[in-house]
Formats: structure tokens, sequence, C-alpha cells
């Protein structure tokens, strides 16, 4: 199959006091399987509500368009089935669960991926192995297992702990909302080698980023613009070098 | 004449037995309550709970035996054989009464426990008419337990067993209950009220708490009766210099169920929590009441009380806080919390501070709301289901209030019966869905 994610004419409203507000107009993107792919564009073309469209949040009315994942209609699926297909969002700010301990959360969550994927669920000492492995590759420390979900955490740390549940529950297709805001060059080459463990013929991601930083770790397959809306403009990674030096005005200007 | 509100609600459930009290303090509140009668909602610390509900029944007096082996079975259900709680020693009253058989008889070095009827003691309450249940209890106890702890005694962990078996419907039980803390000790008390095979009870208990100087009593309570039992619990602990009561009920039965606390701090330097959870569905009526009086300076008090409330269920949160003139440097806070599951439950919330000392630093408050959106749809982009989500928040809502517990044991069994109640109450749904 040479296409993983399929989205065509996209097109996405979400209600501003009374009235809906379109925010995506027409969104055409495919993704291969085993790509990584980026998204950039200036504040408020809609990256963000791409993410959460595709992930299944409710408050987003999706008015015209198609997103096919590995063939199936993803738009009709819940948020919970969506992530049991293979897709992961890492959240941009990610919420904060009191009450909720980190280590039962992700086993909760591995577990309930896993028999919707008809795989053995992970007893407490299978967990604890496979999740002490990946603590250890992302460099965190063993009682932010103890904590509850991102209370207390910094920017830094709730951005590990996405990708710690990124990497627990092997999606096929992550889709990262600007997952390297915030980070110092330390977390930033720490959240990369965390993505970049994830490569294989069976991961994509969807990398949606302000900087150049992270995709120079990642070297994407293909990197599009967003504005207003859309897909602007799609090409190689010497799109994203161009964008870091000259900025978004020539492709505005472009596309008007 | 039947849509005006009565002043007084009439006395008829209990009046034959009422008639007939022995002994000068029962005789006494039989007749403070022959003249409030029952509280109705015209009284103020009655408003938000109606007692309604026990007029036009006639509450006979408990069986005095019953049937061991259900008994036994029901204690097995209760503390499960393989939980570090069937470990503790108990005490185990069966419809009010103490049943010795089921009891312990090797206790802590340093307590005692005798059972009310052997040395009938109506403790430390200055005025038992003042309330009308303690009233009621007064008047018609039957039995209950009296633990005293000896001065010094670090006596760890005691389960108290309240259990309804095997009644009829339209009986009442009035256990009177006592724990003494001699200067310096420490004890932990695991209330635990619960029914087998009973009909539509009312269970009306009082505790009394004497805490002497540096002494520490953890009072912790699992209210989880019949669906139709009505629960009505009044608790008085007085507080002495630096002691310490720290309490937390949960409740999760009855279809009417009342936890009334009077919490006094006589002493420089006491610590008092009255912190509590209920889990209420269906038509169920939950009250927290609590008058926290800080008699003394340098008094430190604490509570926190969540409630989660589904269907037409209804939580009643009454806190009153009184400082003395004499309490400076007070250093009390009180929050109360809802979530409202379904838009036809309800929470009254009626927090009072009533402060006459000028140096003191007092702080309340309240909040309502429903499930966060935002937790929702995390952990369902995570691939946990819908339900099972809402059950997550649910849980966690509640366990940072039980989290405010400090015996780990206590805190892990309260964990233990929220995470069983909350896998039961989802089944029902389930299987009404």
């Amino acid at each position: 199959m040479s296409e993983l994610l399929k989205i065509s004419g996209l097109h996405a409203s979400i209600d501003a006091d009374g009235t809906p507000k379109e925010i995506l107009r027409g969104v055409d993107l495919v993704i291969p399987p085993g790509e990584v792919h980026a998204i950039m564009g200036p504040n408020g073309c809609g990256k963000s509500t791409l993410s959460y469209v595709l992930a299944g949040r409710e408050d987003y009315e999706v008015t015209a368009g198609s997103a096919l994942f590995k063939g199936e209609d993803l738009l009709a699926m819940e948020p919970e089935e969506r992530a049991a297909a293979g897709i992961f969002l890492a959240f941009q700010s990610p919420v904060e669960l009191p009450g909720v301990n980190n280590a039962n959360f992700l086993r909760t969550a591995v577990n309930a991926v896993r028999r919707a994927r008809n795989a053995p669920e992970l007893d407490a000492v299978g967990f604890l192995k496979a999740v002490r492995a990946a603590t250890k590759n992302l460099s965190m420390a063993d009682d932010m297992l103890k904590r509850n979900v991102n209370v207390g955490f910094s920017g830094g740390e709730k951005k590990r702990n996405e990708v710690l549940q990124m990497t627990m529950l092997q999606p096929t297709l992550a889709i990262l909302d600007e997952t390297d805001s915030g980070l110092d060059v330390d977390a930033l080459r720490i959240v990369a080698e965390g993505v970049q463990n994830l490569r294989s013929p069976d991961f994509s991601a969807l990398v949606i980023t302000h900087h150049q930083k992270l995709l120079d770790y990642l070297g994407p397959d293909r990197v599009h613009v967003m504005a207003k809306g859309r897909i602007i403009r799609s090409g190689g990674p010497e799109l994203a070098k161009q964008i870091n030096e000259e900025g978004y005005a020539a492709f505005l200007k472009e596309a008007a | 004449m039947n849509a005006i509100a009565p002043i007084t609600l009439s006395l008829e459930p209990f009046a034959a037995r009422l008639s007939d009290v022995k002994g000068e303090d029962r005789k006494a509140a039989a007749g403070a309550l022959a003249r409030t009668g029952l509280p109705t909602p015209r009284v103020e610390a009655w408003h938000y709970t109606n007692l309604r509900a026990l007029s036009g029944r006639v509450f006979a007096d408990a069986p005095v035996g019953f049937d061991e082996t259900a008994a036994q079975a029901a204690l097995t259900r209760i503390l499960p054989p393989d939980a570090a709680i069937a470990t503790l020693p108990r005490l185990v009253l069966v419809n009010g009464r103490f049943a010795p058989t089921l009891s312990s008889t090797d206790l802590p070095e340093g307590v005692s426990c005798t059972s009310f009827v052997q040395s009938p003691d109506f403790g430390i309450l200055a005025s038992p008419d003042r309330e009308g249940m303690v009233a009621l209890n007064t008047a018609l106890a039957d039995d209950g337990v009296q633990i005293i702890v000896a001065p010094g005694k670090q006596a760890g962990q005691l389960v108290l067993v309240s259990l309804a078996l095997g009644t009829d419907s339209d009986v009442s039980f009035h256990p009177r209950h006592s724990i003494t803390l001699g200067e310096g000790a420490s004890l932990s008390v695991i209330e635990i009220a619960a029914s087998e095979n009973a009909g539509a009870y009312l269970h009306n208990p009082v505790l009394t708490c004497a805490i002497a100087e540096k002494a520490h009593l953890t009072h912790v309570k699992i209210q989880q009766e019949a669906e139709n039992a009505v629960h009505l619990a009044t608790v008085y602990a007085d507080i002495a210099v630096r002691a310490a009561y720290d309490s937390f009920t949960l409740g999760l039965g009855s279809v009417m169920a009342r936890h009334e606390v009077h919490a006094t701090m006589h002493g420089n330097h006491a610590a008092v929590h009255v912190n509590g959870a209920q889990l209420l569905a269906a038509s169920q009526v939950g009250d927290i009441t609590s008058v926290i009086a800080h008699a003394a300076p340098d008094c430190i008090s604490r509570q926190t009380v969540r409630n989660v409330l589904s269907d037409h269920s209804r939580a009643v949160f009454q806190g009153k806080v009184l400082v003395e003139r004499v309490a400076q440097k007070t250093d009390g806070y009180q929050m109360n919390q809802a979530l409202l599951l379904s838009p036809s439950a309800e929470i009254n919330a009626k927090p009072e501070l009533e402060i006459y000392a000028d140096d003191v630093k007092c702080s309340h408050g309240a909040t309502v709301g429903a499930l966060d959106d935002d937790q929702l749809f995390y952990l369902r982009s995570r691939g946990i289901p819908d339900d099972q989500a809402r059950q997550m928040l649910v849980e966690a809502f509640l366990v940072e209030a039980v989290d405010l517990v400090e015996d780990e044991m206590l805190r892990t069994v309260l964990h233990q019966t929220l995470a069983t109640a909350l896998s039961q109450r989802v089944g029902a749904a389930e299987k009404t869905a």
C-alpha cells in the first residue's frame, strides 16, 4: 500500500460563539508507509486543528472531504478506535491528570490498545520491563512513572512523557504537534532520538514544527507548507531550509 | 393540611419504644425528643436532608440473635481473607449489638474494649438533647463498643464492623460507641458499615471520641449499607493539647446517609482533619455535615470533601468552622468539590465561617463541575475506551481526597473499596443500558 494516510479536500470548522468558523479549507495530503513528513506554516494556519481532527477531537466539525487511514474511513472512528488502529497524537500542551498515576495510566492505555489489536495484554512484570527500557532510552527518571500524569512536570518532561507514550503504544502514524517547542537542545536531541528509534517501514510520522532543528535530526522525506487552512506547497527537505532562511512571506504571496 | 410542611416531625416511628425507656439519661433524651420531635427542614442544620422518609413507618427493635454462618460469610465478603485488612484485630456488631463470637479476643496491648451494655456510659456529651438524632440514639441505644487505649500506647489499627444482617424492613438500631485515647496514645480505626440481605432499616450510630494530650486518632469510615437503608451517624470528637483527630469518611451506600461530625479543639496546637468523599447514584442522598470548633489558640483544621453524583442523586455539604475569641493563630482550610455526571444530580453546599478571634487564617472554597473534556480526550486518544476513561477520571477525582489519609494501609483499603464500587457502578449501568 503506498498510502498510509490519504487526506482529500478536508474542510473543518469550529464553533466560535455560535457561528462556525472554518479553519481547514481543503487539505490534501498523502503519507506513505515508513515516511516522515513535516508540516510548517505560520501561526493560526490550521496545523494543530489538522492534528486534532485526525485524532478525533469532537470540538471540530468536518464539513467536507475525507481522511482514509490504511484504507479505512478515519473520520468515522472514535478517538480510541483511531489509537487502536495506529494513530498517535503527541500533544502540543499535554493536559495534566491529577489523581491518575502515570504508570497505571500507561499500562491501561497499552493494554486497551493491545486488546483492540488482538495482542495479549502485558502483565505487571512485562509492562514494567518494557516501560523501564523506554524510560531509560528517553533519560527519564523512574519517579516520573510514580507521579500523576503530567502534574508538576516541566515543559520538557511533558514532551518526553508524550514520546514515552508513543514508544509504548507502537503507532503506525505519529502526529507530533510542536513536540520540539519549549525544549532545550539536550531535551530536543533526546526527543528526536526517541522518534528516530521508532523509524521503520511500519512507522510514519507527521511532524508539525516551526523549527529546522528537529527536522535536521529526523531528515523528513517531504515538507509541506500550510497556510490559511490548506497545503500550499510541498517539496523535499530543502523547503524547510528555505523557510528557515526566508520565512513564509514568499510562499504566502505566491499562494494568494 | 398535607401541603403545609410540618414544624415537627412526628415521633410515631419510635413512639412505642420511647415510651418504655429506663434510666435517667434515656428518659431525659426521650423527654427532649418529645418536646422537639425529629428534626425537620425547618431546623437549619437539617434544611437539606429531610427525614420525612422515616415517617409513616414504625421501627422495631432489631432482633437479638443472628445466623452465625451467614454472618461469617458476610464478613468474608467485607474483609476478604487475602486482603491485609483481614489480618487486623476486629470488633463486630451485628444489627447494632456487639458480637463477641465474631470479634477478636486478642486486642493490641494497651487496648481494652467493653460492650456498651456491660457498662452503659453516655460519655462526654454535655447535652445529649442538642441534636435530635443523638437524643434518639441516647434513648434507644442497644449496644456499642467502648474502646480505651492506655496512655503512651501506639495501638496500631483496629477494624470496627457494623453489619446489618437479614433484618426485616423497619427495624432500627442505635449503637453507641466511644473511643478514649490516653495521653500520647495512638490508634487507627477503620469503621465499616455494611449490610447483607437486609431490609429497609435505620442505622443511627453515635461515636464519641476523647483524645488526650499528644494522642492521635485516625478514624476512617466506609459506609456501604444496603441501597434502601438509612444511615444517620453523629461523631463527637474532643481534642486536647497537641492531639489530633484525623478522619475520612467514604459514603457509597444507603438511600439516605448523613455523617455529622462535631470536632472541638480544646487544647493549643491541636489538629483536626474532617475529610471525605461520596459516590452517589440513583436517588441517593448523602450528607456530610460538620462543626469544627477552634476553642484554643494555634490549632489547625483541614477539610476536603469530594462528591461524584450521577442520576438523580444529591449531596449535601454543610461545613461550619467556629473560631472562638481565644483561638488566635487559627489555621483553617475547607474545600468542597462536586463532579456532576448527570443534569439532574444536585449538590447543596453551605460553608459557614464564624470567627470571633482577630488573628486567624481561614479559607474556604467550593467547586461544581462536569468531567473535563480535554482530560477525557487525552485518555481516549491513548486508546482507552470512553467508559473506562470516564471511570478513571471519576476515580482520580475521589482518590485525591482519599490520598489525604496518612495511614498507608487504610489508604490502600479505601482505594480498593473505591475501585470495586466504581466497577460495580459501571457494570450496573451497562446492564440497564
